[in-house]
C-alpha cells in the first residue's frame, strides 16, 4: 500500500508521518508518535477511551483515519497540564477519587477539558450528558461528575480572580 | 528530636495509616496518560498475532488453508492446532479440570472459537492475514438450551469418553459435566412437605460479562539466547500464570517472568487462560520475536469468560406466620463448550451454598448440573467471589415470592429470619461458618434512612392513582439484605489448580526509614498501593507517604494467588499486616537495646518504642531502622525484613443492606432509579474512599446486569452482543447518584478485622435493582420475571398483566 505523508501539529509540536490511508488516528498516535496516554476500548467509537481533541472538538480517534487529521491540530491527554504541574483536571481527578483503573481517564479528562470551554458553568445534569460518550468500568461516573464540577468552579474562580 | 514537638495526633495523622481517606499515590501517574497498560508494551521487532475465529458455533473443521494468507505482505506465520499438536499445545486444561482447545482440533464448539493464528509485523497486515486464511466448516447442528442439551442425542464433545466420569465425579449424559451437592436433601423435602407454607420459583441470572474497559492482551518475548521466557499480560493472578506456563510449555519456571502491568479493570475476565496467551509464547518461540496479542472488543465479548446462566429451581417453605423452615434449590448451569469455569478446584460451582443468605434457615439442599451447549467458555465471577452473586440473587428473589405467598411486608419477613447478633459465629444449613454479622441494625439504619414506611405509603397511594387513571408510572422499593462470602480461602479446601489460596506480603525497611513492599495480589483499580501501604502505615509507623508497593512481577514479588473474589484485603491484607507485625518485633529488640532496657520494658505507641512509665526516653521506627543496617546488635541479624504468607483460617462476610426506589413507567418500560441507599459492611474500614468509589463502581456493574447487560445467542448460536452497542454499559447519563452508608462489625479472625468490600454492591446491588422492578408490579400480580429488565422486557410484563388496557 502506498504510504501517504500527513503533517499534523499534536501537543503543540509539528508532526510528520507516512502512514497506509486505513490508518486509524489512534494507531498513528500511540505507534508511531509513542503517545499511549489515549486509549483503545472498543474500537467502534462507543467507549471515548481514544478522545482527543482536534481542531476544539472531541473527536473519537479511533474513528477517524490519520489522513484525515492532515493539518489539524491535536490535543491529548499528554498536552493537558504541564512537566511543573497538574492541570486543574487532573487535579480534581486526583481529589475526587474520579478515577480506578485509570484506563478511561485519559479520555474522560480530555472530554472534560472540552465540555468545559463549551460550558463553563455546567450543572450536574449537563455534566452528565456531557460526558456520555465516555464510558467508565470502575467508577460508576459519581466521583467523575464531582470532579468535573469541581475544576469547573475551581476554573470559575481563577478567571474571577484574575478579572 | 526534630518531631517531639509533634503531637500524638500529629502523629497519627501523619502516617496516613488505616481509616484515612488517603489520596491515591496511583493517579499522578493515570491522570497524565502515564500508564503503562499492555498495549503500551513496546518491545524491538515486536510482531502482532490475532485470530482466525469461527463464524460458527457447531461445525466440523475439514480443513485449513492458509497458502493465501502466508502471501500477504508482512505476514509471517499461521498456527494451526497442527501445528501444536507436536507440542501438546492445541488443547490446554482449564481451571475447572475439563480441557480446552487452543486451536479449532477438527471441529468448533462456539461462534468465535479460535481456529489459526496468524502473526504479522503490524496490527494492520495480520488483520489482512486473518481475511485470508481459507477454513473449510461444515455446519453442525446447534444446542443453546441447557435443558435441551441434557436431553439431545447429539454429542457436544466427542473428545470426551463416552460414560466416563468427569473432574467433578460422574456424568449422567453425554452433555452432561457434573452433579455437585451439598446439604441433606431428603430432610429438606421432609420440612418443606411438613410446612403451612412452600413457594417455588424458576430464578434465571442469565448470561453476561465483565467488559472490563480495557480487553485482554498479552506480550510473549523468549530470549532464546538466555533461554528465558517473559510474560506481559492482563493477567489477575500472575504467579498462577507463571506455573501454568511452566507447567504446559516444559520451561522451568524459574525462567519464566510474568509481569502485569497496570490492568484496565479486570472484574474476573482476566482470571482465565485465554488461548491467546499460549499461541503468543509458541509464535514468540517460533519466530526468536517479542508476539504481542490484544483483543478487540468483539473477540472480548464473544470468546473470553463470560459469566452466570444459572437456572436456579428454588423452593422454600415457612409457618404461616413467615418464619423460614427449609430451601431447596436445583441449578441447570449453563457452562458452555468447555468448562473453564474460575472456580477452587474442589468447588464446580463455587460458593453457590452460600444461597442461604442471611437467614436462619434450619435446612437445605443444593443441587447443581452443570452442562455443556454451543456457547463460550467460562463462567468467570465477573466482581464475584465464585458465585456468590448467583446466591444472592436466588435468595433474596426466593425472599420476595415468599412474601407474595404470605402476604406479608418483604422487610419483615427478612427481619423476622436474619440470623441475630448473638448467634454469630453461625453454622449454615449448607457448612459454612459465618464469622460475625450484625444484621438487625444494619436493616434498621437503612430503613430508617429512606423513610420505609413513607415510601410504602407513598406506593400504596400511587398504586390507587394509577388505578384511578392519574398516573402512568410506578413506583417500586427494591429491597435486599446480603451476605457474602470472599477472601478465598483456606488452603485446607480451596485451590487453584492445586495452589493453596493464600497470599503473601514481603516488607523491607530502608536504613532512613521508608520502605517496600511487594504483595502476591495485583490491582486493577482497587488501588493496592495506596490501601496496603496504609495498613502497613498503622503496623509499623512508616508513614504511608514513604511506602511503595508494588505487585504484579513474579520474579519480584512473593508467590500469591492474585486479586479476585474479594480476596486482596481479607488474605493479603493479613498478610501484609502479618508482615508489619514482624517488623514491628524486630524492631522492638532493637528499640530495647537502644534504650538499654529489656524487650519488655518497652511498648509501642503510633510510630514509636518508648520506655513504659518513661514516655520521654523513645526511638521512632526510623531511627530503629537506621540502627538496624548500622549497629552490630548481639543476638539480632543486621537489616530490617519481613515475609508473611498467610493462609486464611477462615472466610470473611461482608454483609449489607440496599434500598432501591425506582420510577417505572408503564407505557414505554423505562425506569429512573430515584434513590439508591447502599449500606456496607465490610469490617474494618481501611480507606473510606476507595470502599466508596468501590461501591459506586459495584453499583453501576449492578445497574447494568439487571437492567439491560446480556450476553444473548439466536437459535444458531450466534452472538447478537458482541459489541458495546449491543452490550449495554451505562453512561453517566443512565447512572442513578448513589447514597452510601456503613455498620463496622470486625472479622474476629482476622489480623485487622477488614472482610473486604469491592464485590459486595455487585452482589447486594442486582436483587436491589431487580426486586425494585418486581415490587412495582407486585400489586398487579407480578412474581417473577426474568432479567435484564431492559425496556422491552418491562413493557412485556406491564402488557401481559394486563396494565396497557
Ligand atoms: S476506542 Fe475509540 S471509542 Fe472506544
Ligand atoms: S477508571 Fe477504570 S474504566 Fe474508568
Amino acid at each position: 500500500m502506498t504510504k501517504t505523508h500527513v503533517s499534523l501539529t499534536v501537543n503543540g509540536e509539528k508532526k510528520d508521518v507516512l502512514v497506509d490511508p486505513r490508518e486509524l488516528l489512534i494507531h498513528t498516535l500511540r505507534e508511531q508518535m509513542d503517545i499511549t496516554g489515549p486509549h483503545i476500548g472498543c474500537e467502534t467509537s462507543h467507549c471515548g477511551a481514544c478522545t482527543v481533541d482536534l481542531d476544539g472538538k472531541s473527536v473519537k480517534s479511533c474513528t477517524m483515519f490519520t489522513v484525515q487529521a492532515e493539518g489539524a491540530d491535536v490535543t491529548t491527554i499528554e498536552g493537558l497540564g504541564s512537566p511543573d504541574g497538574l492541570h486543574v483536571l487532573q487535579e480534581a481527578f486526583k481529589e475526587n477519587h474520579g478515577l480506578q483503573c485509570g484506563y478511561c481517564t485519559p479520555g474522560m479528562i480530555t472530554r472534560a477539558h472540552r465540555l468545559l470551554q463549551e460550558n463553563p458553568n455546567p450543572t450536574e445534569e449537563e455534566v452528565r450528558f456531557g460526558m456520555a460518550g465516555n464510558l467508565c468500568r470502575c467508577t460508576g461516573y459519581q466521583n467523575i461528575v464531582k470532579s468535573v464540577l469541581a475544576a469547573a468552579s475551581e476554573m470559575n474562580s481563577a478567571k474571577e480572580a484574575a478579572e | 528530636m526534630k518531631d517531639e514537638v509533634t503531637s500524638r495526633d500529629e502523629r497519627v495523622a501523619n502516617l496516613k495509616g488505616m481509616g484515612a481517606s488517603r489520596k491515591r499515590v496511583e493517579d499522578a501517574r493515570f491522570t497524565q496518560g502515564k500508564g503503562n497498560y499492555v498495549d503500551d508494551v513496546k518491545l524491538p521487532g515486536m510482531l502482532f498475532g490475532d485470530f482466525v475465529r469461527s463464524p460458527y458455533a457447531h461445525a466440523r473443521v475439514n480443513g485449513i488453508n492458509i497458502e493465501e494468507a502466508m502471501k500477504v505482505p508482512g505476514v509471517l506465520a499461521v498456527l494451526t492446532a497442527k501445528d501444536l499438536e507436536p507440542l501438546g499445545l492445541h488443547w490446554m486444561p482449564t481451571l475447572a479440570g475439563d480441557k480446552q482447545m487452543v486451536l479449532a482440533d477438527g471441529k468448533v464448539l462456539f461462534q468465535g472459537q479460535e481456529v489459526a493464528f496468524v502473526v504479522a509485523t503490524d496490527r494492520y497486515a495480520c488483520a489482512d492475514g486473518v481475511e485470508a486464511v481459507e477454513v473449510d466448516y461444515e455446519d453442525l447442528p446447534v444446542i443453546v438450551d441447557p435443558f435441551e442439551a441434557m436431553q439431545s442425542d447429539l454429542v457436544l464433545r466427542e473428545d470426551l469418553e463416552a460414560g466416563a466420569d468427569g473432574a467433578h465425579g460422574p456424568r449422567k449424559h453425554h452433555n452432561h459435566i457434573f452433579l455437585w451437592e451439598e446439604g441433606d436433601e431428603a430432610a429438606t423435602n421432609q420440612a418443606l412437605e411438613s410446612s403451612e407454607v412452600v413457594a417455588e420459583e424458576m430464578v434465571y441470572y442469565h448470561r453476561t460479562h465483565p467488559c472490563p474497559l480495557e480487553t485482554c492482551g498479552c506480550v510473549a518475548s523468549m530470549d532464546k539466547v538466555n533461554g528465558k521466557l517473559t510474560l506481559w499480560g492482563t493477567f489477575q493472578a500472575p504467579h498462577v500464570v507463571r506455573t501454568v506456563a511452566s507447567l504446559l510449555s516444559g520451561i522451568d519456571e524459574h525462567n519464566i517472568r510474568v509481569i502485569s502491568p497496570d490492568i484496565g479493570g479486570g472484574f474476573g475476565n482476566k482470571v482465565g487462560v485465554y488461548p491467546g496467551y499460549v499461541c503468543s509464547i509458541v509464535a514468540s518461540i517460533v519466530t526468536g520475536k517479542p508476539v504481542k496479542w490484544i483483543e478487540d472488543r468483539m473477540d472480548n465479548l464473544m470468546a473470553t469468560a463470560f459469566a452466570r446462566d444459572y437456572w436456579m429451581k428454588g423452593k422454600i417453605s415457612a409457618t404461616k406466620d413467615g418464619k423460614i423452615t427449609g430451601l431447596h434449590c436445583h441449578v441447570t448451569a449453563d457452562h458452555g463448550a468447555f468448562d473453564a469455569c474460575a472456580d477452587p478446584t474442589k468447588f464446580p460451582a463455587g460458593f453457590f451454598h452460600i444461597c442461604t443468605g442471611s437467614y436462619d434457615i434450619p435446612v437445605a439442599y443444593v443441587g447443581v448440573d452443570g452442562v455443556y451447549t454451543n456457547k463460550a467458555p467460562g463462567g468467570v465471577a465477573y466482581r464475584c467471589s465464585f458465585r456468590v452473586t448467583e446466591a444472592a440473587y436466588f435468595i433474596e428473589r426466593m425472599i420476595e415470592v415468599l412474601a407474595i405467598e404470605l402476604n406479608m411486608d418483604a422487610a419483615e419477613l427478612r427481619r423476622i429470619n436474619f440470623i441475630k447478633q448473638e448467634q454469630f459465629p453461625y453454622t449454615s444449613a449448607l457448612g459454612w461458618e459465618y464469622d460475625s454479622g450484625d444484621y438487625h441494625t444494619a436493616w434498621d439504619k437503612a430503613l430508617e434512612a429512606v423513610d420505609y414506611a413513607g415510601l410504602r405509603a407513598e406506593q400504596a397511594q400511587r398504586v390507587e392513582d394509577f388505578k384511578a387513571g392519574k398516573t402512568r408510572k410506578l413506583l417500586g422499593i427494591g429491597l435486599t439484605h446480603f451476605t457474602e462470602i470472599v477472601g478465598a480461602g483456606p488452603v485446607k479446601n480451596c485451590d487453584i489448580l492445586g495452589m493453596g489460596m493464600f497470599d503473601s506480603c514481603e516488607i523491607r525497611i530502608h536504613p532512613t526509614g521508608s520502605a517496600i513492599a511487594r504483595l502476591g495480589t495485583i490491582s486493577q483499580g482497587q488501588g493496592h498501593a495506596t490501601t496496603f501501604a496504609q495498613i502497613l502505615a498503622s503496623e509499623t509507623g512508616i508513614p504511608a507517604d514513604k511506602i511503595t508497593i508494588e505487585e504484579g512481577d513474579t520474579d519480584t514479588a512473593p508467590y500469591g494467588l492474585g486479586t479476585y473474589g474479594s480476596r486482596s484485603t481479607p488474605v493479603a491484607g493479613a498478610a501484609t499486616a502479618l508482615a508489619g507485625r514482624k517488623i514491628r518485633a524486630k524492631a522492638q529488640m532493637i528499640a530495647a537495646y537502644l534504650l538499654e532496657v529489656h524487650d519488655d520494658d518497652v511498648e509501642w505507641d503510633v510510630d514509636r518504642f518508648v520506655v513504659k512509665g518513661a514516655p520521654e526516653r523513645f526511638k521512632t521506627m526510623a531511627e530503629i531502622a537506621f540502627a538496624s543496617y548500622n549497629q552490630a546488635i548481639p543476638g539480632v541479624e543486621p537489616g530490617l525484613e519481613a515475609v508473611s504468607y498467610y493462609d486464611p483460617p477462615n472466610m470473611t462476610y461482608p454483609f449489607g443492606a440496599y434500598v432501591c426506589v425506582m420510577e417505572i413507567d408503564v407505557d414505554t418500560g423505562e425506569h429512573e432509579v430515584r434513590q439508591f441507599y447502599a449500606l456496607d459492611d465490610c469490617g474494618t474500614r481501611i480507606n473510606p474512599m476507595v470502599i466508596e468509589g468501590q461501591v459506586h463502581g459495584g453499583l453501576t456493574e449492578a445497574l447494568a446486569i439487571a437492567m439491560g447487560q446480556e450476553i444473548a445467542y439466536d437459535d444458531m448460536g450466534n452472538c447478537k452482543t458482541g459489541t458495546l452497542m449491543d452490550f449495554f454499559m451505562p453512561t453517566a447519563w443512565e447512572t442513578p447518584h448513589y447514597t452510601t452508608d456503613h455498620t463496622e462489625t470486625p472479622s474476629p479472625h482476622h489480623p485487622i478485622g477488614a472482610k473486604g468490600v469491592g464485590e459486595s454492591p455487585n452482589v447486594g446491588g442486582v436483587p436491589a435493582f431487580s426486586n425494585a422492578v418486581h415490587d412495582a408490579f407486585r400489586a398487579f400480580g407480578l412474581r417473577q420475571s426474568h432479567m435484564p429488565h431492559d425496556h422491552w422486557r418491562i413493557w412485556k410484563t406491564a402488557n401481559q398483566l394486563g396494565l396497557h388496557g
